[in-house]
């Protein structure tokens, strides 16, 4: 992976950023000490690594504010950084950047059940949300399977998705309002508790924007009242096609369930060991989940199962209980674990049309023979978002840029479908190339005049998303 | 001038050497009327895919909406944002798009639960102001790659550029709908009300106060689950409540998308975003006739011809649309709601990248 060679001219004022960083934070937020600095080189692609110049970690908006008015003066580059859970480097540093770090910005700021919403400081856990509604039967709905580590400030830079986005979507279409700190130290207020904006939607660019266009130091999130239930149904197929075929005669059929997960062959095996979820020995396997009262859900399974025996399913199993519903969960939550304790894996997590999922299927089938690489899959399958699982030896030379040319091919197909690279994860730095398979040059310069307009000298998380060679004249500039 | 393909729309734009008029059905239209050419993109017409297994739909921007809604309830499907149809309250006629939809941003009493127009639409193309194709998302409902330009391009009323081509999420439509309606109340009463009934877990996905003050809350869903919920519903708020069930319920909810209680009434119409529990007290400072509807997130005026209303109510923590008005009045009073100064400089700064020779839509958002 390609990183831009470090500005010597920044490198060579080091000392003095940090003593002007020290004069504007109290000694505990700025780290500058190498063995501290060093818990920041990566976040969770930790095939990448790198030292930042120093790190902060202010709590306070006005810290935040102080800290960019520095780094803008000082024309020092500033990598935003939630809980560091990105799979795909959205937080690696480069040697001449800041890692701002919003670890201490925690609070819950305010509650309105009246008006569903919830304000809170960037910094706090996805998890936490929740837990500071749901005593009032309310809770924050994106749930991504990093939730209890990652940081809302992530979430929105990334706009994460999670298991249930079928029924609640992403974290853009539940985030009403933020406050940024642009990278000129400008706190700027965007929507509120209020919906939709007056003029563009400029939350709408904020959100899922890389971390790119500013520091999101607070946040106001929609909250929903708690469903009275919820129950999953296990079903397996003998085929990959008829599991698809399933998913979309579900869905045809008018019914909305809040979750449909599906698992294949290598998926399910490795997960039963591991697990013991009482997983059926078959090629596919979907979790499909259903809310609302005992009699609600009675009907909407009732719908569900009768097409499931249209597929001839050679299993289907309705939990009976709390604890027959947290085993069939387990096995999916554990999916990725599992998987670790048989070899290191690359986690990918394009997006294809749904109906494409037998072929796609088939052909990372054939790729895996081709590549000499095992591939398990598991992903949200009522929204295309596919998650396959590339095994590797991270010990064995060359196994690593095998893998990583495998996932590039496997993208590739995502988008050749009719789907794009990244579903939930964000672009990063992994697959900042492959942008341009997506996007023509023309499409890519639309973006990149939107970071034009919000950090002008591109300071804030340079070289991630856009192509090095498509973002190289504005980051010289 | 009329293109038929999206090159020809390119061209155009392209080509241009003064302001442009962007037209989809012409049902729509909130600002003075400008001088420049009006170009339609009624030839860019036609559902180019609809997969019902997918929940996923891509028109072209001058598709019509009727077609659009036609082919989704064929298959018992449906756009999940119940847009507003303009015309009553306009007094317009015209066929309005799929382009003209999204360009407004058009979102009605669905809103609360399933979001916006801007939160079911999954991917545009567009050409903008200097006529370059550009497209971003595309036809999958999760998608993260890149900057979202598709939420920009929501409720930017053509400013930074032409929509060519729309991509949405759909959701099925449900097997029945029923609606709860109380006596008139108050507006304090009635938002506390309809905030109770949202914080239920019964779905409730529609929560308005017509004009007359009477309370209406929608709840969908398969037939025995709105069997229970309808009176597990009643039973949590109380009171007595009247239930309308199907065509009485379609009805009633399609009059308040539209509302069409201040149709072919004289006077202008203001529509209003704060926060549920703001609204009574702007409410009381309107002082003229009102609906209220995203249980009281939305409020829509009618007041006096020519009144400033954003004056009237004072600061808020929200924004006010002029939504119809005379020309002078619309030329007086800004139909979008001022922007604090950095945000319109965000806002200038995007025009001058998207349009930096100011053909589209000149002077509409600033």
């Amino acid at each position: 992976m390609e990183m831009p060679i470090p500005n010597a001219a920044i490198l060579s004022k080091r000392d003095r950023v940090i003593a002007r960083l020290a004069e504007v934070l109290p000694p505990e937020a700025l780290i500058s000490d190498e063995a501290e600095r060093r818990a920041y080189e990566c976040d969770a692609l930790t095939a990448y690594r790198c030292l930042p110049m120093a790190v902060v970690l202010p709590d306070s908006t006005e810290q935040v504010a102080a800290i960019m008015k520095i780094c803008h003066e000082e024309a020092v580059p500033v990598v935003p950084r939630g809980s560091g859970t990105s799979l795909a480097g959205g937080s690696l540093p480069t040697e001449d950047s800041i890692i701002l770090g919003v670890a201490r910005l925690r609070a819950v700021l305010e509650t309105s059940l009246e008006d569903r919403y919830i304000r809170v400081q960037s910094g706090i856990t996805n998890l936490a949300v929740t837990g500071a509604v749901e005593g009032d039967g309310f809770f924050y709905a994106p749930d991504p399977s990093s939730q209890l580590a990652c940081a809302i400030a992530g979430n929105i830079a990334m706009n994460s998705g999670g298991a249930h986005c079928l029924k609640y979507g992403v974290t853009t279409n539940n985030l009403l309002g933020v406050t940024l700190v642009t990278m000129a130290g400008e706190v700027i207020e965007i929507g509120g508790a209020h919906l939709d904006a007056a003029g563009y939607d400029l939350l709408g660019l904020i959100c899922g924007s890389e971390g790119q266009l500013g520091i999101v130091t607070e946040a106001t999130l929609r909250i929903l009242p708690k469903p009275e239930g919820a129950r999953p149904v296990l079903m397996g197929f003998d085929s990959n096609e008829v599991a698809g075929e399933c998913v979309s005669d579900i869905i045809k059929a008018g019914v909305l369930p809040v979750a449909i997960e599906f698992m294949d062959r290598p998926c399910i095996r490795a997960t039963e060991d591991f697990a013991h979820a009482g997983y059926p020995d078959c090629e596919a396997l979907l979790i499909v989940e259903v809310e609302g009262s005992d009699a609600e859900i009675d009907e909407q399974l009732g719908l569900i199962k009768q097409i499931a025996r249209r597929h001839n399913p050679v299993e289907l199993r309705e939990s009976q209980s709390d604890e027959e519903s947290k085993k069939i969960w387990l096995g999916r939550k554990s999916a990725f674990g599992a998987m670790g304790q048989i070899a290191d894996y690359m986690c990918l997590d394009g997006t294809i049309p749904v109906s494409s999922l037998p072929h796609v299927l088939k052909r990372i089938g054939e790729m895996s023979k081709e590549f000499g690489l095992g591939v398990a899959n598991v992903f949200h399958a009522g929204d295309g978002n596919m998650h396959p699982l590339i095994l590797y030896d991270a010990n064995k030379p060359g196994d690593l840029e095998l893998c990583e040319a495998f996932g590039a091919e496997i993208l590739k197909l995502c988008v050749e479908v009719g789907g794009c690279l990244t579903g939930e994860h964000g672009v990063g730095i992994e697959k900042r190339d492959l942008m341009s398979v997506q996007f023509a040059p023309d499409d890519l310069d639309a973006q990149m005049a939107v970071k034009d307009v919000f950090d002008p000298e591109w300071l804030l998380n340079p070289a991630k998303v856009f192509p090095l060679d498509a973002s190289a004249a504005r980051r010289a500039a | 001038m009329r293109p038929a393909t999206e090159t020809e729309l390119s061209e155009i734009v392209r080509g241009a050497i003064g302001p442009l008029r962007i037209r989809g059905g012409g049902t729509r239209s909130l600002g003075a009327a400008s001088a420049g050419e009006v170009l339609e993109t009624g030839g860019l017409s036609g559902i180019s895919l609809y997969e019902p297994g997918a929940l996923t739909l891509v028109a072209g921007a001058g598709t019509p909406l009727a077609e659009v809604e036609a082919a989704l309830a064929a298959e018992n499907q449906r756009l999940p944002f119940e847009p507003m149809d303009m015309r009553a309250l306009l007094g317009v006629e015209g066929t309005p798009t799929v382009g003209g939809m999204v360009a407004a941003n058009a979102s009605g009493p669905r809103r609360i639960v399933v979001g916006a127009c801007r939160d079911s639409l999954i991917g545009v193309r567009f050409v903008d102001g200097q006529g370059r194709i550009v497209k971003n998302g595309g036809r999958v409902m999760k998608n993260v790659t890149g900057y979202d330009l598709v939420k920009l391009m929501a409720g930017s009323w053509g400013t930074l550029g032409v929509l060519s081509e729309c991509s949405f999420k759909l959701l099925p439509v449900p097997e029945v709908q029923a609606t709860l309606v109380s006596d008139a109340k108050s507006p304090e009463v009635a938002v506390r009300v309809m905030s109770d009934a949202l914080g239920t877990p019964y779905e409730v996905n529609a929560a308005a106060r017509d004009v007359d003050g009477r309370v209406c809350l929608r709840i969908e869903g398969f037939s025995e689950q709105i069997r229970y919920r309808k009176s597990a519903l009643a039973d949590a708020l109380g009171g007595d409540w009247q239930v309308l069930e199907a065509e009485d319920s379609v009805a009633l909810w399609r009059g308040l998308r539209d509302v069409t209680a201040f149709a072919g009434q004289s006077g202008d119409v203001w529509r209003i975003s704060v926060k549920p529990s703001d609204a009574p007290s702007v409410v009381a400072r309107i002082g003229a006739p009102v609906q209220m509807d995203w249980g009281g997130g939305l409020i829509w005026a009618r007041v006096a011809e020519g009144t400033d209303l954003r004056a009237k109510i004072g600061p808020i923590a929200g924004h006010a649309t002029l939504v119809r008005a005379s020309d002078p009045t619309r030329t007086r009073l800004p139909v979008f709601h001022p922007e604090p100064a950095p945000i319109a400089a965000l806002s200038q700064g995007l025009r001058a990248k998207f349009d930096p020779r100011g053909v589209l839509n000149p002077g509409l958002m600033g």
